[in-house]
């Protein structure tokens, strides 16, 4: 195993976040190729594990970075994969996020709000898709989706109970 | 849009922090869905159309949307205390969420059960982001264009399963273009 190298990690990974448009499973395999292939800082099966881990943890979906570096060099590891993370955020965002504040009507800002929000709507119903697919193996998981659906739109309830009857119904080996 | 009313609504950087606390811990599986229950029904900051406004440019920009989300929303509100407090919100709970998980982890084990659970909690989580779906898509005016572009967006990324940069860069100038002759 290399050691690891902390700077060169952390610009890498500052790279990867700001051409990660679409989100954080755009740049896992990059990820992956950097730690486990170019470096091997960690084995293939580590790398999924830890990544499953942070898949079970509430939060965003990025986690997974911080939970690797953790794993690499504790918690100066962490903060070397976590900040990378914020700083497109807390730079492009920022900036759009002014302007859209200061220019609520400026022609192009209209133009990509109204133009494009089409296709992050189709967006967000393709990752629901690809995650159905992805963790289903039979009609009763399918079912559950569907249930789950339904209750959302129809009911009132907490879909945190939701939530944790579908961890229910994993361990149990029932979806 | 009616963006002026937006500006009386004014958010301490506190209330910015708790929110998105509240929501990054609810979020297994996904956060969109908890972002826009807490945002648009719970604490009505944003109207289903803002929600989307910013969904929209939160998927649009590098880094993760609901991250990018978490920046503007905070801005919005609270300026850039408001961004920082929701960011610190957003971010440092997940973050010892996991580590603490990690060291569990390492003492015990028991990865099959997470893995089992994970299974059948990303199944709900699923279909909450299809009720998400539902529910933002009611903004879309009822015309054939804009869900053409649905579609279009759908089929490529969740079907044929192309890379989502590709997909969007062939779209977006049509989709952009289509909007500017609109408004004129």
């Amino acid at each position: 195993m290399d050691r690891v190298d902390l700077s060169a990690l952390f610009l890498h990974s500052l790279v990867l976040w700001f051409v990660a448009v679409g989100g954080p499973s755009t740049i896992l395999p990059d990820f992956h190729r950097y730690v486990v292939e170019a470096h091997q800082l960690m084995t293939s099966t580590e790398f999924a594990e830890l990544y499953t881990l942070a898949q079970a943890a509430p939060g965003p979906n990025f986690m997974y970075v911080t939970l690797i570096g953790w794993h690499l060099a504790g918690w100066a590891g962490a903060a070397t994969m976590t900040i990378p993370v914020l700083v497109p955020a807390t730079t492009l965002s920022l900036l759009v996020g002014h302007m859209n504040e200061r220019y609520p009507n400026a022609p192009i800002g209209r133009a990509i709000r109204r133009g494009m929000a089409p296709i992050a709507i189709g967006l967000t119903f393709a990752s629901a898709t690809i995650l159905m697919r992805a963790v289903n193996h039979d009609w009763r998981g399918y079912l559950l989706t569907l249930v789950t659906v339904v209750l959302v739109l129809r009911t009132s309830w907490n879909p945190l109970w939701l939530l944790a009857a579908g961890a229910l119904a994993g361990v149990l080996g029932l979806v | 849009m009616e963006q002026t009313e937006l500006h009386e609504t004014r958010v301490t950087p506190y209330q910015l922090f708790l929110t998105f606390s509240w929501i990054t811990l609810s979020g297994f599986g996904g956060i969109m869905f908890w972002a826009r229950r807490r945002l648009v029904e719970r604490e009505r900051w944003l109207t289903e159309q803002q929600f989307v406004e910013l969904l929209t440019l939160g998927q649009l920009l590098p880094g993760p949307p609901g991250l990018n989300l978490t920046v503007m929303v905070g801005y919005r509100f609270g300026g850039w205390t408001g961004a920082a407090a929701a960011v610190g919100g957003f971010v440092g709970w997940p973050c010892l969420v996991v580590i603490g998980m990690g060291i569990l982890y390492q003492h015990y084990g028991a990865l099959a059960q997470v893995q089992r659970a994970l299974a059948g909690m990303s199944i709900v989580a699923a279909g909450l982001l299809f009720a998400t779906f539902v529910k933002v898509a009611k903004v879309l005016p009822r015309r054939s264009r804009p869900w053409l572009f649905v579609m279009l967006a759908f089929v490529g990324v969740g079907v044929l399963r192309w890379p989502l940069f590709w997909v969007v860069g062939a779209l977006a100038p049509w989709a952009l273009f289509a909007a500017w002759k609109e408004k004129v």
